[in-house]
C-alpha cells in the first residue's frame, strides 16, 4: 500500500473518532438545556414577588435609610461580579463575557471607578490568573448547574464588601457580567448594576398603585432582610441564565464541530480513494509497459 | 365568602398555589392571620416555622417555612420563602434523623446559631409534617 494512502487513512479514523466525541458532547448539552430552561422558569415566580416587594417597600417609605440603597457621591470602587463557565468547549461564550468584562471595567476606570472582578466559573478564573489580575472572591464547580446556595455564598461575600467603606477595601458598586439566555440560538451578555439599588419600577403596571403596607416588625426590619435575598435572587437568576446560555453555546459549537468533521471525513474519503486509483492506474500501466518491452524484446530477437 | 389566592414561592420552585379562607404564619413578632381583605402587611417570617393554610380545596394543611417573607395586599398573600416545603413532602425519618443530630450536637457542647437553626428547621418540618415534636 502507499505512504500517502496509508497516511489518509489514519487521518480519516482520526476526524472520525473526533467526530464521535463532538457528537456526544452536543447530545448532552441538548438533553441538558430543557432542564436548564425550566430551572430559568422555575425562579421566575419568587423573582417577581421580591421585585414586587422590594417595589413596594421603597414606594411606601420615601425616608428608607438602608446602606444597601444609599448612592455614594463619588464611587472609588466598584465589584464586578464575573458569570464563566467551568469548562470549555463551548464555542465563543467565555471569550464574549470576559471581552464585555474588560469594556465595563474600561468604562468604569474612565468614570475613576477602580473595579475588581469577583469570578465565578473555572475559565474565568483561569484567565484572570493568567494576567496576574487580582480578584476580590472566587467560586467554581457549578457552573452548568447552580444551587441556590451557591447565589447565596456569593451574595454574601458581594455584600460585606459593600456594607464596607471603600477606603477600607469595600466596594461602592456591584455589577454583575452574564450571559441572558433569549432562546436557543440567541444568548446575549448582559451588564447590569445589582447595588446601589435600581429597582425597575417598570415592572409594574402604572395603573398598579402599590398598597400602604403594614410592617411587621418595622419597615427598617423588613428592609434589612429583603434587601440581601434580593440581591440573591438577581444573582440566582444570572446564574441560572448563564447556565442555560452555556449549554446553548456549547451545543451549537459542538454542532459545528462535527458537521465540519463529517465534511472533512467526505473530503479526505474522495482523496484516499483518488489516491487508491492513482496507485492501479500506475501498476497498470508498469504491467502494460512491461509486457510490451517484453514483447518488443522477443520480436526483435526473431 | 371571598378567597384569598395564595402562592408560596421558593426561589427554585413554585410550591404551592391556590385559594384559602385563611393563612396563618409566624412572623418574629409572632402568629399572624390573615383572612380575606386584611390590611396589607408585610412581615419577616422567622427560621423554622410553620405555615398553616385553612380552607383550600383539599382542606387544610401545612407547610414548612424556613426564612422569608409574607407580603399580603387584597386577596392576595405570597409567601417569600429561602426553602419551603408542603406538610406531605416531608421525609419523616431524615427530619427526626436531622432533629437528633443538631440536639447532639448542641449537647455535646457545638453550640452556635447555626445548630439551633438546624433544630427549627427540623422541628419545623416534622410539625409540618403532623407529627408531635
Amino acid at each position: 500500500m502507499g505512504a500517502q494512502l496509508r497516511l489518509l487513512r489514519r487521518r480519516v479514523s482520526a476526524v472520525k473518532s473526533i467526530a464521535k466525541v463532538t457528537r456526544a458532547q452536543e447530545l448532552i448539552a441538548s438533553s441538558r438545556i430543557m432542564k436548564a430552561q425550566q430551572r430559568v422558569a422555575a425562579a421566575v415566580p419568587y423573582e417577581r414577588e421580591i421585585t414586587r416587594a422590594v417595589t413596594a417597600v421603597l414606594s411606601n417609605s420615601a425616608s428608607v435609610d438602608h446602606p444597601l440603597t444609599a448612592t455614594v457621591e463619588n464611587p472609588t470602587r466598584a465589584a464586578v461580579l464575573v458569570v464563566t463557565s467551568d469548562r470549555g468547549f463551548c464555542g465563543g461564550f467565555n471569550a464574549a463575557v470576559l471581552r464585555e468584562t474588560e469594556a465595563l471595567a474600561g468604562l468604569l476606570r474612565g468614570e475613576g471607578i477602580e473595579p475588581t472582578p469577583f469570578v465565578t466559573g473555572r475559565k474565568g478564573l483561569a484567565w484572570h490568573r493568567f494576567r496576574g489580575r487580582e480578584m476580590g472572591g472566587e467560586w467554581d464547580g457549578f457552573s452548568d448547574n447552580p444551587a441556590y446556595a451557591d447565589a447565596k455564598r456569593i451574595a454574601e461575600t458581594l455584600i460585606e464588601a459593600f456594607r464596607k467603606p471603600a477606603d477600607e477595601g469595600g466596594v461602592d458598586e456591584i455589577h454583575i457580567v452574564y450571559t441572558q439566555f433569549i432562546s436557543m440560538l440567541t444568548q446575549k451578555v448582559q451588564v447590569t448594576r445589582v447595588l446601589p439599588l435600581q429597582v425597575e419600577e417598570a415592572e409594574v403596571e402604572s395603573s398598579e398603585v402599590p398598597p400602604y403596607y403594614e410592617f411587621e416588625p418595622s419597615a427598617e426590619a423588613v428592609l434589612n432582610e429583603l434587601l440581601p435575598r434580593y440581591v440573591e435572587s438577581r444573582i440566582y437568576n444570572a446564574l441560572l441564565q448563564s447556565a442555560a446560555s452555556e449549554l446553548a453555546a456549547r451545543r451549537r459549537a459542538m454542532k459545528s464541530a462535527t458537521d465540519n468533521a463529517n465534511e472533512m471525513i467526505d473530503v479526505l474519503t474522495r482523496e484516499m480513494n483518488q489516491a487508491r486509483q492513482a496507485e492501479i492506474t500506475q501498476e497498470i500501466s508498469e504491467i502494460v509497459g512491461g509486457a510490451n518491452a517484453l514483447a518488443d524484446a522477443s520480436a526483435g530477437k526473431e | 365568602m371571598a378567597k384569598l389566592r395564595v402562592g408560596v414561592v421558593s426561589p427554585e420552585r413554585e410550591v404551592w398555589t391556590g385559594e384559602a379562607d385563611m393563612v396563618v404564619a409566624k412572623t418574629i413578632d409572632g402568629e399572624i392571620g390573615i383572612m380575606p381583605n386584611a390590611a396589607p402587611v408585610l412581615g419577616v417570617l422567622v427560621e423554622g416555622g410553620v405555615l398553616r393554610l385553612k380552607g383550600t380545596d383539599r382542606g387544610d394543611f401545612a407547610a414548612a417555612v424556613h426564612g422569608g417573607f409574607l407580603a399580603c395586599s387584597g386577596d392576595e398573600v405570597s409567601i417569600l420563602a429561602e426553602r419551603a416545603e408542603l406538610g406531605e413532602e416531608v421525609d419523616v425519618q431524615r427530619a427526626r434523623d436531622a432533629l437528633q443530630r443538631a440536639e447532639e450536637s448542641q449537647a455535646s457542647g457545638e453550640s452556635g446559631e447555626e445548630y439551633v437553626a438546624r433544630a427549627a428547621r427540623a422541628r419545623a418540618r416534622l410539625r409540618a409534617a403532623g407529627e408531635d415534636v
